[in-house]
């Protein structure tokens, strides 16, 4: 029982050592002074696009200019500078196209409001036709013939 | 009337649709255009000196970004041989990436059109210009504003019909 335990205890710490080993596999070389600045540094790379390839983040990217970028994130999180100030960095080099996520501004107003805009007209229409087909479905209600039906014997 | 509104709505993005077809999704607009060229210094390919762009301050002039082991680079250097032949203007080119020896055998059987070549081994000048693909070319006004910048190589008709008429404006104007 015991060694069946202690046996079933390896096989799961064995596993375990290999998804970590693969987890951190990717940037073999880097080494940060704080948990801090290795959040920021994944933070920074999952967020930012490789302008070569470009539906790949920096992190899955190896194309030339992407461990360019890579670098210099890497050095500017090692000198202190704040996640914000990195980006504002690289937006200010390559523009907002190198952002995954574009931010709310003037010229992005139809991206990020278009959709909801759409989808209330839609709501609209579909109300409109739903109460429609009702009121072809029911016919006019009593009143409203007994008041046409009074204005036409007038 | 209201009836035809989701067919208008549906015709309008037919339309975006359509535009984004003709769209070009590789050529980023870059930030620096209309905005401050930022700074460069470097070792000049082949000579003790290094370049300061400062240098260039009151002049129209030109950065192209190149490479002798980008391919496409081959295709646009014909033009700004040709455009170096009427020095109008000082063209500098930025070595991106490059070793030396193998810059100066390209230029030797290609030609060298460029009044000053910057050594960027290690990309840094390329990063601070938002270079992310060879060639790509800049102009440069006399009061150092990026104009114009075209990201791959420049075909003779684009040289022609886009490049020379904005180079002319711009040194009519500085002049």
């Amino acid at each position: 029982m015991m060694a069946k335990s202690l046996y079933l205890l390896s096989v799961c710490l064995f596993c375990f050592g290999i998804v970590t080993a693969q987890s951190f596999a990717a940037e073999p070389m880097l080494k940060f002074e704080t948990d801090e600045q290795a959040a920021t540094y994944l933070k920074l790379t999952k967020d930012h696009r490789c302008l070569k390839c470009q539906n790949q983040n920096l992190a899955d990217s190896n194309a030339g200019i992407a461990q360019d970028l890579k670098r210099e994130i890497y050095q500017r999180v090692l000198s202190g500078d704040s996640a914000p100030d990195i980006s504002e960095y690289l937006v200010s080099r390559y523009g907002d196209f190198v952002l995954y996520r574009p931010p709310f501004k003037v010229t992005t107003y139809a991206l990020w409001l278009g959709p909801f805009i759409l989808l209330f007209v839609g709501l609209w229409f579909a109300m409109r036709i739903s109460r429609q087909s009702r009121v072809q479905r029911e016919g006019p209600d009593t009143d409203s013939l007994a008041r046409a039906r009074e204005l036409l014997d007038d | 009337m209201l009836k035809f509104l989701p067919i208008a709505i549906f015709a309008v993005l037919v339309g975006f649709l359509y535009k984004g077809l003709a769209l070009n999704p590789s050529e980023v607009p870059s930030p620096f255009i209309g905005k401050l060229a930022p700074e460069v210094r470097g070792p000049i390919l082949n000579a003790q000196s290094s370049f300061n762009s400062q240098d260039m301050a009151g002049q129209v002039w030109i950065l192209n970004v190149w490479a002798s082991w980008c391919r496409e680079c081959v295709v646009e250097h014909p033009q700004f041989v040709e455009l170096a032949k009427a020095k109008k203007l000082p063209i500098i080119g930025l070595n991106y990436k490059d070793k030396s020896e193998d810059a100066v055998a390209w230029l030797s059987r290609f030609g060298n059109p460029y009044n000053n070549i910057i050594e960027d081994q290690q990309g840094a000048v390329g990063l601070d210009w938002g270079v992310y693909a060879v060639p790509e070319t800049f102009i440069i006004d006399d009061k150092g504003v990026v104009r114009h910048k075209v990201i791959g190589p420049i075909s003779e008709e684009a040289m022609q019909q886009k490049i020379m008429p904005l180079l002319n404006t711009l040194l009519e104007h500085a002049s």
